[in-house]
């Protein structure tokens, strides 16, 4: 058996579903975003993988994941300090407990 | 066979701390555990013959967004006690639902007669991909150059505590 696209994607789809049990089940925030990183990288795993087995010719692959790991830094920085305005007004960071604008 | 044991090896060093990622009960650890996950997949990348997004997820990655979390998971000691509880009520649904969507995206992979494309990649991808940039995807460069100047500002401007 030699190491094949299915590998990769096998690998890319159990980091991504590890990440959405992440992101569905805790309370802090900052936890939720280390779930949405790790499914950014599945995505970006997938990426790569197609790149180097369906379309070797062209990088645009690679640039891509390049792209999406920018705008995953600024996700978090933007995220974080978002959780940081959360922080300092409302004393937590649990977000079952940030719910002002529920009834 | 080498690189199918590589491949083995470094899926174990990307899972492996993945799951202790999202179930440990200490926020600190779980995002210590990112590193290794970050790395598991550095290797992944370096497989699939990918060196300069290797470089890159490794300083961004491993490097930034890991420092980043772990500062803000020490400037809101608030949620981060052992004591308080981690995760919401929603456990066996999550469960669940990530497995059905594992089980599910695994057999449409192992069903689907994946392309071969033609041609190689080149013997070292860094020049190539930084000529893609500034040719024709200089459009896409520059779009995401913006948009990481307006999260700078959009970061400090949150982040930055009123008067």
């Amino acid at each position: 058996m030699a190491l094949g696209l299915t590998h990769f994607l096998v690998v890319s789809a159990l980091l991504f579903c590890l990440g959405l049990y992440g992101v569905l089940t805790r309370r802090n925030a900052v936890a939720i975003l280390m779930g949405i990183e790790l499914m950014l990288n599945a995505a970006n795993i997938n990426l790569v993988a197609f790149n180097k087995y369906v379309a070797p010719a062209a990088l645009n692959g690679q640039v891509f994941t390049l792209v999406v790991i920018t705008l995953a830094a600024c996700e978090v920085g933007v995220g974080l300090a978002l959780v940081m305005a959360a922080y300092r007004n409302l004393e937590t960071v649990q977000v079952d407990r940030i719910n002002m604008l529920k009834w | 066979m080498g690189t199918l044991a590589a491949f083995f090896i470094l899926s174990a060093v990307t899972l492996i701390p993945a799951v202790v990622v999202v179930t440990s009960k200490n926020i600190v650890r779980s995002a210590l555990a990112l590193v290794p996950t970050f790395f598991g997949i550095t290797g992944l990348y370096i497989l699939l013959r990918a060196e300069f997004v290797a470089g890159i997820q490794v300083l961004i990655y491993a490097g930034a967004i890991t420092v980043l979390i772990l500062f803000v998971i020490m400037l809101t000691e608030g949620g981060t006690g052992i004591r308080i509880r981690q995760v919401n009520e929603q456990v066996p649904v999550g469960a669940l639902a990530s497995a059905v969507l594992a089980a599910l995206l695994i057999w449409v992979f192992l069903r689907t007669p994946w392309p071969q494309g033609p041609g190689a990649l080149p013997e070292y991808t860094a020049a190539q991909i930084g000529t893609t940039l500034l040719s024709s995807m200089v459009l896409v460069f520059e779009v995401t150059s913006l948009v990481l100047l307006i999260s700078l500002i959009g970061a400090i401007i949150i982040a930055r505590r009123e008067r």
